[in-house]
């Protein structure tokens, strides 16, 4: 029997979805992937695994991803356009069904002058959204780009990313519109800090509409020092940490300030609850897996719904 | 315009080092607007290389002369009669010239100076920037005028990325973000309607489907 995305059952069944992040390792080694995914498993409903992120090579998501399934846990592929033509991803949507993985995630893709690979040639042959679309169009019409049928559809559940923090502010809920059209069923965000600005984006969200077409996930990462506030604040692009954040991390002491990102995490899931319109968290703690049990529970969303 | 930077003289003297008899050929069009390899350019450059070969006491003759375009036979062939004296013609014209030229001297040597680089404009004095790709199918009109494929570091059709702030494009802050452009274009114009619906996937093989491309016009043969 074919199994279905757990990451969708949750969703439709009204539960508060929490989802994660898993960084695949800069070599061939499965282990550290099982043992990422035996540490998240029962505390989320379902892993992303993320594609060669900020254009650094690592092992691939689509590998990561079956190791994942194998071990029971319900991954979500990230894909991104930058590295393969449509003739490639198609096909690996088509392969990435084919082993079960009910999830995917259409995304661009950081840069690739940002990795360790800069002269290489960034590819953008279609954009994320046009990936939304063609996958919608291969679930549910059975075709590829140019109209010719598939033997078989691929089963997936089409998710795409958001950015409420990046410029320009009131064109970014036209854009998710764009992307609702498009055929994405599910959202996560960029990392919320800044809570002011996330909820006049939901405003958005909601006068639009769009709360009821499609599942929004609000996007978490727990600092782990006041410095690494600073840093994301300053050098990395669309990201927006308020200054009063940065301040709450230098206020504790050193040894204190992972535990008070947690506290800020946990926060923020919990205000996010209480948003009209968010149906649930995605943690990335970049490596660092190990801190979403602590968060997953101290939010009082643990145990994880059986669906 | 075609825009071109010249090459670092190290690399043009060891194109050069094994001819005694050169000729500096420059082109009067885009690389020339573009200051890399007009009159002007060309006599630089054999000054340079005059003065480099006297210093390393070289036995070496260096002639210049500049075409109107170098991409036009008409104009090409006016080195139809000088050709034969010289070992090797160093061409300041872009990619095409280049080519364009060693198409009709078949048996002469001919190496580039300068590194084609894009089609651009002139933006100020000193500054050209890149805003074509010359992809095959002008979408400008959706756009307000500024090209997603070109000047937006993705080749987005469908809106900005998740890294633009404050107007900038993240993978360079020294260049506006394309999309920033684009939607605040449209929304004086009143047109933001223009971005609601998908752009579908571009048509590459009206840049690269095939190979090189060509443009054949039967009004224009005869």
């Amino acid at each position: 029997m074919m199994t279905e995305s757990r990451l969708k059952k949750v969703l439709q069944s009204g539960n508060f979805a929490v989802t994660a992040e898993c960084g695949p390792p800069k070599g061939a080694d499965p282990e550290v992937i099982k043992s990422k995914g035996k540490i998240l498993k029962d505390y989320v409903d379902s892993v992303n695994v993320t594609d060669n992120q900020t254009g650094v090579v690592r092992l691939c998501s689509l590998a990561a991803c079956a190791l994942l399934k194998a071990e029971g846990l319900d991954p979500v592929l990230q894909m991104v356009t930058r590295d393969r033509n449509r003739i490639a991803l198609q096909s690996d949507v088509l392969g990435a069904s084919a082993l079960g993985i009910r999830n995917i995630l259409c995304l661009s893709g950081d840069h690739q002058s940002f990795g360790n690979q800069p002269q290489a040639k960034g590819v953008f042959d279609i954009d994320s959204i046009q990936f939304v679309q063609t996958v919608r169009t291969m679930r549910d019409a059975g075709e590829v780009i140019g109209g010719d049928k598939l033997t078989e559809p691929p089963h997936l559940f089409i998710g795409a990313a958001a950015n409420p923090f990046a410029d320009p502010f009131k064109y970014r809920a036209a854009r998710l519109a764009t992307k609702v059209d498009a055929g994405a069923e599910f959202i996560q965000t960029q990392c919320i800090y800044n809570l002011d600005r996330f909820k006049q984006w939901m405003d958005l969200v909601r006068d639009s509409g769009l709360d009821s077409k499609v599942y929004i996930l609000g996007g978490i990462t727990p600092l782990k020092s006041a410095r690494m506030a600073e840093y994301m604040a300053k050098n990395v692009a669309g990201m927006d940490v308020p200054e009063e954040i940065i301040n709450r991390m230098k206020s504790v002491p050193a040894k204190e300030q992972r535990q008070e990102g947690v506290k800020i995490a946990v926060e923020t899931v919990q205000a996010l609850q209480a948003i009209k319109g968010v149906h649930g968290v995605h943690i990335m703690a970049i490596e660092w897996e190990d801190v979403v049990q602590q968060i997953v529970q101290e939010a009082k969303l643990f145990p994880r719904p059986q669906v | 315009m075609i825009t071109a930077e010249r090459k670092p003289i190290s690399e043009i003297k060891e194109m050069i080092a094994p001819y005694k008899k050169i000729l500096v050929v420059g082109c009067g069009s885009c690389v020339a607007e573009c200051a890399s390899g007009g009159e002007k350019e060309v006599g630089l450059l054999a000054s340079a290389l005059r003065m480099d070969s006297k210093a390393s006491g070289k036995d070496v003759e260096i002639k210049e002369m500049t075409l109107d375009r170098q991409c036009v036979y008409e104009f090409i062939d006016q080195l139809t009669d000088v050709v034969d004296q010289y070992d090797v013609i160093l061409s300041l014209g872009c990619g095409a010239g280049v080519q364009a030229v060693a198409e009709v001297f078949p048996k002469v040597h001919i190496v580039p100076a300068l590194n084609t680089t894009f089609i651009g404009q002139t933006k100020e004095a000193g500054l050209w920037i890149e805003n074509c790709r010359g992809c095959g199918d002008c979408k400008l009109g959706f756009f307000a005028a500024v090209c997603p494929v070109t000047r937006c570091a993705k080749g987005l059709f469908n809106g900005p990325c998740g890294g633009s702030k404050t107007d900038r494009c993240e993978v360079d802050p020294d260049v506006p973000c394309a999309w920033q452009l684009i939607v605040s274009r449209l929304e004086d114009m009143g047109r933001l309607d223009l971005l609601c619906k998908v752009h579908p996937p571009a048509d590459w093989s009206k840049q690269q489907g095939k190979g090189p491309r060509k443009i054949y016009r039967e009004d224009q043969r005869s």
